[in-house]
């Protein structure tokens, strides 16, 4: 089925107007909240603390630990049931796995970061808007990293291939399909890929291209966002 | 020819490119990737000849050897007391670092340190597994009675402390309070009166916000000289009194 | 703990912490509408340094059966790990509980939304007001802090519209709640023996007891709760209520008309 104009009147690769602020949360030890379209994700970071039980802890180095969740007023229709479900587990995962590969915390072995993530009001791309904010929560917090990561969702709608889908494109009666991706900026390592629905291998490759192209507007909003920080209150 | 990207006391955050080229050389808050010097961490740019080192602006305290620290104590053993210092970790002091005199075994522990007490101690050791060891026999190190504790970012210490401890003497000469930075970001506060004490306070929250800007002594002078006047004329004796210390 | 021993030895000066008289206010703000595409109605309120966000949502539900014609509202605290790092991840504690029943009492009993006008004829159900709450940051004084959170939230909600018995929550009306009262709550913690209101986080560690009190706008107490270990004299009840009283009154203030 045929995706002639996006609903809200993007291109077709154009994202939603983006936001970001860090150091929301005076009691997190770093924090941030991240806005993409209507979707707003606040993200707390706590730790290094204690890890229990032992057998999860790493001699090494420090374990990521995320948690996802939606609040039960945050959904496109009925309320949420408060609670951990099978969906914000995955996806606290494969935020955890995201995250990773540029988060170095060989400085506190044994131990546990906790990155709390809380979606307020949502119009689809959660858990891309949840990573970016989390990715700037554990910058605020002073984590060694490699790089931020910035991730993306990019799709199917009915023929079309788009960048930043929202509720209503994913619900898109001709069919939708969703790339949710998590990229470290400078190197283009993809560190999140999910898929959902039927798709092309070349219609794929442009979606992720599209993405990639995306998150330098990411990584843009959240550079600005860190370091408005230090320098507001330079004035 | 290497090129250095960045300007001295920027602020970067991770990922940002400092420097191209083998010249440059990564220190702290800093690696390498090639032919690039990339930061690690939110800080500022810092360069000591060829090496570009990140002055963190925030971030937990990590905790090395002769440090001194406010540490809260949490529990004990028949032979040791384990201090929360603000790290992931515990640390422990043991009996014969507790007290410069004698304290025979068996003795009771908590007549020296109850669980709760605020202690201010140093860092003796720090192993590779998180095992961290205290003392108390040292100019200073004592139990902290009274006052109050509160927390500022441990990367912010520094500042807080100033050149030869010029920005702590600075709050304390004018307040007249006692105050101890301890490096793990707890400060204990103790003054004559609460205003004094409160003065001491929002200087020290104040420090902690602008750590990173120019002029800082300057900007902190004014706002003790202007805050000090509502203190009573007696707070100017004691402060009198504790200049000539 | 050598702080909450400060905070006492302060209160038998009349003095507090961050300066404040025993009856002030940290700076109170609400903002209406911070979840307008998800929710029904929401809200963000911030007192000093505590921020607590609530939202409304609504569906047609079975009614009670000893209340066929009636609707009801359904109030949940969360305390997130997000807020505090005193607080944990699993299911809800005592203070969270705590927190959600006080909230609903004090909303419930006023009759501050009435319920008979929440019954839908044409189905014959009724309308379910859930009413979550949420910590942001957790810096003291969560009690009034959620009631006042909650309030503005229904205030701010309006009902979606209804396709063939169903609800359609992308069409919202613009027909308020059937709302009856504002009710407002205050609490009053006693540290060492002095009254005061909106405690820090030190405060209402250095507290051993707290009273309370939710106010209608005709003046009418209707709810109440008293708490921590240790007990209050009469006349300290009869104190605490009238700074009570004094405080929702201000606090009421800020609602929008």
């Amino acid at each position: 089925m045929k995706y002639e104009k996006r609903y809200d009147g993007r291109k077709f690769d154009e994202m939603r107007p983006m936001s970001a602020e860090v150091g929301i949360i005076k009691n997190a030890v770093g924090s941030a909240k991240f806005t993409i379209g209507k979707t707003i994700a606040v993200a707390a970071v706590y730790g290094p603390k204690d890890l229990f039980p032992k057998f999860l802890q790493n001699p090494k180095s420090g374990v990521l630990r995320c948690h996802y969740n939606m609040m039960a007023f945050s959904g496109a229709g009925d309320r949420v049931r408060p609670g951990t479900s099978r969906r914000s587990k995955e996806i606290s995962m494969v935020m955890e796995k995201s995250l990773l590969p540029v988060l170095d915390l060989q400085d506190f072995p044994k131990s546990v970061v906790d990155v709390h993530v809380e979606l307020i009001q949502t119009d689809a791309g959660t858990r891309c808007a949840a990573i970016c904010a989390a990715s700037l929560a554990l910058a605020d917090a002073g984590f060694e990293m490699k790089d931020l990561v910035c991730a993306i969702s990019a799709g199917l709608v009915g023929d079309k291939v788009v960048l930043d889908l929202d509720k209503k494109e994913e619900d898109f009666k001709g069919g939708a399909v969703d790339i949710p991706l998590a990229i470290i900026p400078r190197t283009g390592e993809v560190t999140l890929l999910q898929l959902d629905g039927e798709i092309s291998k070349e219609d794929l490759k442009r979606c992720v291209d599209f993405g990639i192209k995306g998150c330098d507007q990411i990584l843009e909003v959240q550079k600005n966002a860190l370091k408005a920080k230090y320098t507001e209150a330079k004035k | 020819m290497s090129k250095l990207l960045v300007e001295a006391k920027a602020v970067v955050i991770p990922g940002e490119i400092l420097a191209e080229g083998m010249d440059h050389l990564p220190g702290k808050g800093a690696f390498r990737e090639g032919e690039k010097v990339i930061a690690s961490r939110v800080g500022l740019v810092y360069v000591n000849g060829s090496i570009i080192n990140i002055v963190p602006l925030s971030g937990r305290y990590i905790p090395k050897k002769d440090d001194t620290v406010i540490g809260y104590v949490r529990d004990m053993t028949y032979s040791s007391w384990f201090i929360n210092i603000g790290y992931a970790y515990d640390a422990s002091l043991s009996l014969k670092d507790a007290s410069s005199s004698y304290i025979e075994r068996g003795a009771s522990l908590s007549d020296f340190f109850a669980v709760a007490d605020a202690i201010l101690t140093r860092i003796t050791n720090v192993t590779k597994d998180n095992n961290i060891d205290l003392t108390m026999v040292g100019p200073g190190l004592r139990k902290l009675k009274g006052g109050k504790i509160i927390e500022i970012t441990p990367a912010k210490v520094p500042r807080l402390v100033g050149k030869q401890g010029s920005m702590i003497s600075m709050i304390k000469d004018m307040t007249g309070c006692s105050v101890f930075a301890g490096q793990n970001g707890r400060i204990w506060i103790k003054g004559k009166t609460p205003e004094a004490e409160k003065i001491a306070t929002d200087a020290v929250f104040l420090v902690e916000e602008k750590a990173h800007i120019r002029g800082l002594t300057d900007h902190m002078k004014g706002f003790l000289e202007e805050k000090c006047k509502s203190l009573k004329v007696e707070k100017k004796v004691s402060i009198n009194k504790e200049t000539k210390k | 703990m050598i702080t909450e021993e400060y905070v006492e030895s302060l209160t038998k000066l009349g003095k507090r912490m961050d300066g404040r008289k025993f009856d002030e206010y940290r700076d109170l703000s609400i903002e209406y509408g911070i979840s307008k595409k998800s929710a029904e109605g929401s809200a963000r309120v911030k007192i000093g340094e505590t921020e607590v966000i609530a939202g409304v949502k609504l569906d047609l539900g079975e009614p009670y059966p000893d209340k066929p014609e009636e609707g009801s509202i359904m109030v949940n605290v969360e305390l997130l790990p997000l807020s505090s790092p005193k607080y944990e991840s699993g299911p809800p504690g005592i203070d969270a509980i705590e927190l959600s029943r006080v909230t609903d009492r004090g909303i419930r009993e006023c009759g501050a939304i009435d319920f008979k006008k929440l019954y839908h004829k044409e189905s014959g159900k009724v309308w379910l007001v859930f009413i979550d709450i949420y910590p942001i940051n957790a810096a003291g004084n969560l009690f009034d802090a959620c009631t006042i959170a909650a309030m503005a939230a229904i205030r701010d909600a309006v009902f979606p519209s209804i396709e063939g018995n169903k609800v359609d929550y992308s069409t919202k009306t613009k027909t308020p709640l059937p709302l009856q009262k504002l009710p407002i709550s205050c609490t009053v913690w006693k540290v060492g023996n002095e009254l005061l209101v909106d405690p820090s986080v030190e405060e209402e560690s250095a507290a051993n007891s707290r009273l309370t009190v939710v106010f209608t706008e005709d003046d009418k107490i209707c709810a109440m709760q008293k708490g921590k270990d240790d007990p209050m004299l009469a006349d300290e009840i009869e104190k605490a209520v009238e700074l009570a009283f004094k405080t929702t009154k201000d606090i009421r203030g800020h609602f929008k008309k």
